[in-house]
């Protein structure tokens, strides 16, 4: 054994410089060219990006909590772009991209793990549903193919094919899916932000938000007020509470959706499985965790409390797809706030104040748009306002065309 | 087990009840412009506070309106529908008109 180890092990000081991830705090500047709202994934994406590709450092983001302590910690995690619409797949196919190189853009692990997503059809209807799905990724260069049952039987040798009088029919199995660590993805952004001059500033709660003749000029914090250029929200969850203290209403209503995790357990499931009928999905994380996740709750609410109610039926449903779930323990229960659109798609881009843009409407699809949101929305900035193509569809007037990207069914209980 | 008090039927629980969207003043669909059509259809009061909702009791499709916080959730009333409306709302889409 070499002495310096063996020194080192005696000793009882690190030998080597180490540094933090993050700067600590620091007081605020009187004037940033940028705020970002929220210190969750989107958020410091956005930062991010635009200190990395546009040279915009003056930005800081404002956190009320700690970083990615909202939905980004709340999320189930799962990453995938098996939408339905051409709009919808182009976007969140951009995100998938991003993540597959992500680890290694950071230098930091976010533990990406491409394991593929399998959405169940129980019913003829889904059946055809799945086949137009399959075919609009293909059409846009994802990888989404019908499979039935037999694959399906070999893919997840442990699921049960015949489900509470619901047989499996086929299902759409999407290699593109995967999973990541979210605390990972929130931390690799705000690290490569700070590096790059980014401040951070958690603890920090945005209380209002001043503006003259159409456009933002500053906004009011709990630690006093801070003069801008840009202000992006990026506060999921209650996306509407601060547009209001903007002075506009979104079209978003907030439910809760909850969730769950056993005990870890060895690894037995390597695709991450979702039920249209029963809605219900079930992962296992690479901590050997099985995440059970679902429908939202059944009426709005601001929040994040767990029920017994959600509890029983999740539950019931993922016993129904894997029997022997049945002897597994209950780690934690735990809801999040999803600010669900009527489209199930979200709310990007401009907003009625000039320079005040809008990163809202996430319901529960926002953790696998992380990265693309980040770059579009840094895009939208650096430019002063020029609406990126690939979110141009997304945008908050469509509501008042009815030109809405209708996701639901790609979305409902499958995240 | 979360209790919701029906003027119909008494306190039942909560899974017994649908959630039927926010009571809002109908535009007239005739004469109303599109933007105030789409704020009435997609634009609900989202503010944290009391909201006023129409519920039903699904077992006896019994429609009701409820007064209600929507972040701490309590009810803080619930009552038949009556109060508020003495006559039947009805609308026409101009469709069959010739």
């Amino acid at each position: 054994m070499p002495l310096g180890l063996l020194k080192y092990g005696r000793g009882s000081d690190y030998p080597f410089e180490r540094q933090p991830d993050l700067p600590g705090p620091r007081e605020l500047k009187k004037h940033y060219d940028v705020v970002i709202i929220g210190g969750g994934g989107h958020g410091v994406a956005t930062a991010y990006y635009l200190a990395k590709y546009h040279g915009i450092t003056n930005v800081a983001v404002l956190e009320k909590a700690y970083l990615g302590g909202g939905n980004t910690a709340r999320n189930t995690a799962v990453i995938r772009s098996n939408y339905l619409t051409p709009e919808g797949v182009r976007f969140y196919s951009a995100s998938v991209k991003l993540y597959e190189n992500l680890a290694n853009e950071f230098d930091f692990n976010i533990m990406y793990s491409q394991r593929g997503q399998l959405t169940l059809a129980h019913t003829d209807a889904t059946v055809r549903a799945f086949r137009q799905r399959a075919e609009v990724n293909k059409h846009f260069g994802g990888r989404t193919e019908m499979i039935d049952r037999q694959s399906i039987a070999e893919l997840v040798p442990c699921l049960n094919l015949d489900p509470a009088q619901l047989p499996v029919l086929a299902g759409l199995w999407h290699q593109d899916g995967a999973t990541a660590r979210h605390d990972a993805v929130a931390w690799g952004y705000a690290r490569g932000a700070t590096q790059r001059g980014v401040e951070l500033h958690q603890l920090t709660e945005v209380t209002g938000i001043e503006s003259a003749a159409g456009q933002v000029t500053g906004v009011v914090t709990n630690r006093g007020k801070i003069a801008c250029g840009t202000v992006i929200q990026a506060v999921a969850g209650h996306s509407a509470v601060m547009s209001q203290k903007a002075g506009f209403p979104l079209p978003i209503v907030a439910y809760p959706l909850q969730a769950m995790v056993t005990l870890p357990v060895k690894p037995f499931l390597n695709p991450l499985v979702s039920s249209s009928a029963l809605h219900c999905y079930v992962q296992q994380t690479s901590r050997g965790e099985i995440v059970i996740g679902g429908g939202s709750d059944p009426y709005p609410l601001y929040n994040s409390r767990a029920s017994l109610p959600l509890k029983e039926s999740l539950i019931a449903s993922a016993v129904d797809m894997f029997p022997f779930l049945s002897e597994m323990r209950l780690l934690r229960q735990w809801a999040g706030i999803t600010d669900m659109t009527a489209d199930y798609s979200p709310i990007m881009g401009l907003s009625p104040l000039k320079n005040y843009y809008l990163d809202a409407g996430w319901g529960t699809w926002g953790f696998k748009a992380t990265p693309i949101c980040g770059k579009t929305m840094a895009e939208l900035v650096a430019s002063g306002g020029e609406v990126p193509t690939l979110i141009q569809p997304f945008t908050l007037e469509r509501f008042d065309h009815f030109q809405q990207v209708n996701e639901m069914g790609a979305t409902a209980a499958s995240h | 087990m979360k209790i919701m008090q029906c003027p119909l039927n008494g306190p039942r629980n909560i899974s017994e009840f649908v959630y039927g969207g926010q009571v809002e003043p109908m535009p007239d669909p005739q004469q109303c412009s599109d933007k105030d059509w789409a704020s009435y259809v997609f634009y609900d009061n989202n503010a944290i506070g009391i909201v006023r909702e129409w519920w039903q009791h699904a077992p006896s499709s019994y429609w009701f309106i409820a007064e209600r916080h929507n972040a701490s959730d309590d009810i803080l009333r619930t009552y038949d529908p009556g109060e508020l409306f003495s006559e039947r709302v009805d609308f026409t889409t101009g469709e069959n008109e010739p």
